[in-house]
């Protein structure tokens, strides 16, 4: 039996308790009108906020969240970059292409519609075609400002729109950890109920750690729902297709009413969250009956539960993540963004359970658990991170090539406001695993696989957060009180849940029937 | 002169492992393994040093890798830049995206090309190579020691008998 060590309870306890104090005091601080938002831009320009996406060309942007009104959406906006590059033949290109450059610098202070080519050494015909479309319509949101956007040409709509960005920030921020600790927890349960289905004979050892994580389903997932549920009664603007105004002068959300509506939207995740947790639920009572029986019943029924399990998981997975982050965006839509989201919790899931398996074996237990096991939870860790990357680049590259103006506004918000955590998030995602991971020897060694683990993780918060901020609070992104208190809160929340059930049971299964083959698993 | 080696020939895989681990307990020197497909962990049993392959299919990885960026520089950018899909060739970092599936591509093709023919020159296999096997049935069903005499034959010869040799091969006296 593991007890909890009174250090760890501790440092949950402190950890939640000093995130909480962030969190309110980022809830305190939100700008409750107009004349606070603009002075807390105004005295954050010059410093944090040049500096942290500051790159050249990013603040260009003038106006395009806020000046353009809610009719323009069906029109797409073809201005001259557009038609600047793709005419130019191909003995002219090198020329075009110095003229394009120095016509976006120039346009770029103006600041007009030319906004595009500046930053457009990516994308400089794509971008072109789709600012006005989607941001002016979703009432702005994701929007970015530029800075010539504070001195001169104000409308009342844009600082609205600035001030829901700044008070969605602490909503945002909580909504972020909260869902990336859930996410954690549902991706050791996809993990778990795979090797349940799998017969996998050299995991039964670590069920009961798996088991001890996905405890954390039942608070996480009802945080999350309260969450939601709070923005379905309009305390924060992080969903802007729950504003009725706004669908009133929207005719894309119109045509999605019938699914993006706040009442069917709460039921699905109650059928989703009910769902997963039932599951958990009962296949853990399986696994310890299981334990106490004298057959092999439980065990098969438990398989057959977890078959039923994964088929109810990959539908309602999927529609989780498109009713969850990708309505953030309402008029944006990937097919295969459930799979990308669930790359991603898959990865997170199994570095978790990496680094819970290697910090109970250094204090003694889990003894049966031999450096094999952990190389292959390592192997797991590099091959879904190269999955997670795949699915990534699948999704960017499509909607890079076909260039249609309603999908691109996407990659276009992040490119401009998100350059640090978008590319820095690619990098501790997908090249520092592959190199670090690649050799055989150092999926082995414990130390350098926690070292990594916590890497991968901060990663995949950043995913998180690159998938929900720019729709929720544009360009006003820091990583500052807010998120550092929502990842304190809910990191020592998961911990002191997580240990805590771990301590409920002894931590080896003792009549699995691959109890045996886990114990000799040898690479 | 080339040390005398017993030839002791086993039928099954398991009885093959626990004789090569006996062996070595017992402080003999197996000069080689002949076995119809590869038997898991035979390497560890053995006592081989470990596999250098996985280094050298990185370093082939990061040539296919070099080969593909340099080759769709020149092909797409320098020599004959076109405007496929309005995305005109301007620079290699902007179409970059479009080139990501082939430099993978041609990073895998390389890695496992290369790895094979490497592997095979460096166990001496290239065309019209002579077999070395010293029994054709190793390429059937029949898996072959060969361990270098010691100072007593007698007992080396009881003791594959014992670990479940079928047959053993004691070269001619000279």
């Amino acid at each position: 039996m593991y007890t909890f060590s009174n250090r760890l309870r501790l440092g949950s306890y402190i950890a939640m308790a000093v995130g909480l104090i962030c969190l309110l005091t980022g809830f305190l601080t939100a700008p409750s009108n107009v004349e606070e938002a603009k002075a807390i831009v105004a005295s954050s320009h010059g410093d944090d906020h040049g500096g942290a996406h500051g790159e050249a060309g990013s603040h260009s942007t003038e106006g395009y969240g806020g000046t353009v009104t809610a009719s323009d959406h069906g029109e797409s906006h073809n201005g001259e970059p557009t038609n600047a590059t793709s005419d130019t033949m191909k003995s002219e290109h090198v020329v075009s292409h110095e003229n394009t450059t120095a016509q976006g610098e120039n346009h770029a202070v103006e600041g007009e519609q030319e906004y595009m080519v500046s930053s457009g050494h990516q994308q400089s015909h794509t971008e072109g075609a789709n600012h006005g479309e989607t941001h002016g319509s979703v009432s702005g949101h994701g929007g970015s400002h530029g800075e010539e956007a504070h001195g001169g040409t104000h409308d009342a709509s844009h600082d609205e729109h600035l001030l829901h960005q700044l008070q969605n920030r602490p909503w945002a921020a909580l909504y972020v950890a909260a869902f990336f600790f859930f996410m954690i927890a549902l991706g050791v349960l996809a993990f778990y109920a795979i090797q349940r289905a799998a017969q996998a004979g050299w995991s039964p050892l670590l069920f009961r750690v798996m088991e001890g994580i996905t405890a954390y389903l039942v608070p996480g997932g009802i945080v999350v729902f309260v969450i939601l549920a709070l923005s379905v009664m309009h305390l924060n603007h992080m969903f802007v297709w729950m504003d009725a105004d706004v669908v009133a002068h929207d005719k894309l959300l119109q045509g999605k009413a019938g699914y993006l509506n706040p009442i069917f939207f709460l039921l699905r995740a109650a059928i989703f969250l009910g769902g997963w947790i039932f599951y958990r639920e009962y296949s853990r009572s399986l696994s310890l009956a299981q334990d106490q029986s004298d057959d092999n019943s439980y065990f098969v029924k438990n398989f057959r539960w977890s078959a039923a399990f994964l088929v109810f998981y990959l539908v309602t997975e999927s529609m989780m993540s498109w009713d969850w982050i990708m309505s953030l965006d309402p008029h944006w839509f990937s097919t295969l963004f459930g799979w990308y989201v669930f790359a991603s919790m898959f990865v997170s899931g199994i570095t978790t359970i990496a680094i819970i398996t290697i910090y109970l074996k250094s204090k003694g237990y889990l003894e049966e658990v031999n450096d094999s096991h952990i190389h292959d939870l390592a192997k797991f860790m590099f091959g879904i991170s190269i999955f997670w990357t795949y699915l990534w680049f699948a999704q960017f590259m499509l909607i890079w090539y076909a260039n249609v103006p309603e999908e691109v506004t996407y990659y276009v918000a992040r490119f401009q406001d998100y350059k640090l955590p978008f590319f820095g998030m690619l990098v501790l995602n997908f090249i520092f695993p592959l190199l670090v991971l690649m050799n055989s020897d150092y999926k082995r060694v414990n130390w350098f696989v926690i070292m990594t683990g916590l890497i991968v993780l901060f990663g995949h918060y950043l995913d998180v957060f690159n998938m929900v901020m720019p729709a929720t609070v544009g360009d006003q992104w820091h990583i500052g009180l807010p998120e550092i208190g929502g990842i304190l809160f809910f990191g020592g929340l998961f911990v002191f849940w997580v240990f805590n059930a771990l301590t409920k049971v002894p931590l080896q299964p003792k009549r699995n029937p691959f109890i045996e083959e886990s114990r000799q698993f040898h690479y | 002169m080339a040390a005398t080696t017993f030839k002791a020939i086993y039928n099954d895989d398991d009885v093959l492992m626990s004789a090569v681990k006996r062996l070595r307990y017992e402080k003999y020197h197996i000069e080689e393994v002949y076995t119809p497909f590869p038997v898991h962990g035979l390497d560890k049993a053995m006592g081989l040093p470990h596999t250098r392959i996985a280094i050298t299919a990185f370093l082939y990885g990061c040539v296919g890798l070099t080969v593909s960026v340099v080759m769709m520089n020149y092909i797409m950018i320098e020599d004959w830049p076109q405007d496929i899909g309005g995305k005109p060739s301007f620079g290699y970092l902007e179409n970059m995206p479009a080139f990501v599936p082939i430099m993978f591509e041609l990073t895998v093709f390389f890695a496992a090309h290369l790895m094979v023919i490497t592997f095979y020159l460096r166990s001496r296999m290239w065309p019209f190579k002579e077999a070395e096997n010293p029994d054709v049935r190793t390429t059937d069903d029949h898996f072959l020691v060969e361990v270098e005499v010691g100072n007593d034959e007698e007992a080396l010869k009881n003791l594959l008998l014992e670990t479940g040799a079928v047959e053993v091969h004691v070269p001619k006296k000279k």
